[in-house]
């Protein structure tokens, strides 16, 4: 499990490294939504990966037994954050693509 | 601060918020009545932060701890005023009151939302400055950022979009970067209350140590990517000079929140343990190529703007190399050059707008191929017209002499005592108390080269400005376009006359962080109000 999740992590992380730094907006967005599922899913494993454990605390249940809630929380606000900030650039994206004709991160065309 | 003053710790987040929420109700076309909603709030804001601010100078001072929701420290999320979150506070509500009043003139009105997004910025700062957890940090700066994002692109236009395209992706990858750091710590100390964090440190583990330090750079990154250091500062001058006048002066204080937190950080996390002064010589470094890059910067700027954005990171530098040097006499001087540098910057960013009113784009570069072809048809005047100056140029010169001044860091002005405070401490009057090494040569020399350089370079700008001017037209400024100005200008005049008094207020300020036990019990003996505590969920519900 742990394998499968850093292994996810990785391939996400170096896939979105590579497409922030290609000169194509969409390129930039598509790597940076990337990069967030990435880090999403680390914050969420920084709490311990657990199977089938509630983070809902008990009367009679240690509370090593249980997920932790932090992580759970942290990744929520993040993901509604990096969704906000996300849409927010699409804008400023199209925005760019109609005053500078181009999609090109420095609203410039290619040289021929 | 007992009774209703207690509450006054949540107000910098609570009006500004109000005022946003209340704002969006008006409509776009009651321009009056938005404008005098956000000015009221701006300039209660601006009381209140006096009133911290006095309390937190007054002879009584202690760490004001509010806890949000009544929860007891760890639990909950804590708001910390201290005697730096009230001076960064007050500087910051100041600064918000002037750059507002200048935006009234015109630039309100060139875009929807404009106070809407002034004062979600006001609140973001203000929670960063006042917060006292990291969790809790990060959204304050993604709301600050939001806000920024809009306040950048105010105005539209190509070279706003493509600057703000530019700041929007750094800023993102920086956000992402701030994730990784804070669940690294979160991962390896298991907490994010900073108090708690500051007291957890010293006791980790040696095998986990790494990773908390890992986290700890990472977390620095995200904020030395707002401050602008080097390598990481090249969006930093394009986008503040693309931003719209008031909209780059109210960022002037941007930068300095992400210095901020950094001095908070590594005071409070890194000061005493096994991992004391960790960063520090990163900083130093950093710093040193920053301040040598803006330095390179100013000098080769020709458009006032970029001569601005490599001024923010002249600042920056100088500051960041100061609190590498991680020193209490050096670091107060330092604080003091923060407040008189972010005035300084603030200013000048809305007096460039107000210079190059009168000019045609590109009259910069003309006047250029001017100086090295000559002028074929000089104009004679003619006889008794030689010395009128029309008022509006002799303020708006005064009001640019004394940037000049100020960036600089000559006399009369508070640059100079700031960076005298600095260099002083330096060469061995403060606690180092030995003589200065070649190493503390260099930074004195690089520190005293960077004035030289804004020097020669507002001179040139200066006196092509005010003295060569093609046209000659005066530009036509309002009169709450030039207060505000004059304003932050006579601040650093007062901060001048009273150097000793804000010398000491600097001194205590920087005391108090370096014993982070005072942080660290006020936080945790923080009590809940008697009477309100919510239920603690035995009955289960």
């Amino acid at each position: 499990m742990e394998i499968i999740l850093s292994i996810a992590i990785g391939v996400m992380t170096s896939c979105g490294v590579w497409l922030i730094l290609r000169p194509r907006t969409y390129q930039v967005i598509i790597g940076l939504s990337l990069l967030s599922y990435a880090v999403n899913l680390f914050i969420f494993g920084v709490g311990g990966v657990k199977t089938n454990v509630p983070p809902i605390l008990t009367d009679g249940v240690s509370t090593s037994s249980l997920a932790d809630p932090v992580p759970q929380a942290l990744v929520l606000t993040a993901i509604v954050i990096g969704f906000a900030t996300t849409a927010l650039f699409l804008v400023v994206l199209l925005a760019s693509r109609g005053l500078t004709g181009t999609d090109h991160v420095d609203g410039r065309s290619d040289p021929k | 601060m007992n009774g209703w003053t207690h509450h006054l710790i949540i107000a910098p987040i609570l009006i500004p918020l109000l005022a946003a929420a209340l704002l969006l109700f008006i409509d776009e076309r009651q321009r009056v009545a938005k404008a005098m909603v956000s000015l009221a709030a701006a300039i209660i804001l601006c009381f209140v932060s006096i009133v911290l601010f006095e309390i937190e100078s007054g002879p009584n001072a202690f760490e004001g701890v509010y806890l949000l929701g009544n929860w007891s420290a760890p639990f909950g999320i804590v708001l910390v005023l201290d005697g730096l979150s009230a001076l960064m506070l007050l500087l910051t509500s100041v600064i918000g009151v002037a750059a507002l009043v200048y935006s009234l003139a015109r630039w309100h009105a060139v875009g929807a939302h404009f106070h809407t997004m002034f004062q979600l910025l006001l609140m973001g700062v203000n929670g960063a400055f006042l917060t006292g957890d990291l969790f809790n940090l990060f959204v304050f700066f993604e709301v600050m950022l939001a806000a920024s994002y809009g306040l950048l692109l105010h105005g539209s236009g190509p070279l706003r979009v493509k600057a703000g395209m530019h700041y929007i992706a750094v800023n993102l990858a920086a956000a992402l970067l701030f994730l990784i750091g804070v669940s690294l710590i979160y991962g390896t100390a298991g907490t994010l209350n900073m108090a708690d964090l500051a007291a957890r440190i010293p006791q980790i583990e040696p095998d986990r140590r790494m990773l908390m330090e890992a986290g700890a750079g990472v977390l620095g990154i995200a904020f030395l990517i707002k401050a602008g250091m080097w390598p990481l500062c090249f969006w930093l001058p394009t986008a503040y000079s693309a931003a719209s006048a008031p909209v780059a002066g109210v960022f002037a204080i941007l930068s300095k929140l992400g210095i901020y937190v950094i001095l908070r950080l590594t005071m409070l996390l890194f000061s005493d343990g096994p991992s004391a002064g960790f960063g520090s010589t990163f900083l130093l470094y950093g710093g040193i190529a920053t301040l040598i890059f803006g330095t390179i910067g100013v000098l080769a700027s020709q458009a006032l703007g970029r001569l601005a954005g490599f001024s923010v990171l002249v600042s920056s530098g100088t500051l960041l190399m100061v609190l590498g040097i991680s020193d209490g006499a050096v670091s107060s001087g330092a604080l003091l050059y923060l407040v008189s540098s972010t005035l300084t910057i603030s200013a000048f960013f809305m007096l460039i707008e107000l210079v190059e009113r009168g000019q045609d784009a590109g009259a910069n570069v003309l006047a250029v191929t001017m100086e090295a072809y000559g002028d074929a048809d000089e104009y004679e005047p003619e006889e008794g017209d030689g010395v009128t100056m029309p008022g509006t140029m002799a303020i708006l010169g005064t009001c640019f002499a004394a940037c000049a001044i100020l960036l600089s860091g000559l006399p009369p002005l508070s640059g100079f005592i700031a960076k005298f405070a600095m260099l002083s401490a330096m060469m061995g009057t403060g606690a180092i108390g030995v003589p200065p090494t070649a190493a503390i040569w260099t930074l004195v020399i690089l520190v005293i080269l960077s004035g030289v350089a804004a020097l020669i370079s507002m001179t040139r700008a200066g006196i092509r400005t005010f003295w060569t001017s093609i046209e000659g037209t005066v530009p036509r400024v309002l009169v709450i376009e030039i207060v505000p100005v004059m304003f932050l200008l006579a601040l650093t005049l007062a901060l001048t006359v009273q150097a000793g008094p804000a010398m000491q207020y600097m001194d205590t300020t920087i005391r108090t962080l370096a014993n982070p036990k005072l942080y660290i019990d006020a936080v945790r003996n923080a009590a809940v109000i008697p009477g309100v505590e919510f239920d603690t969920g035995k009955e289960g519900h």
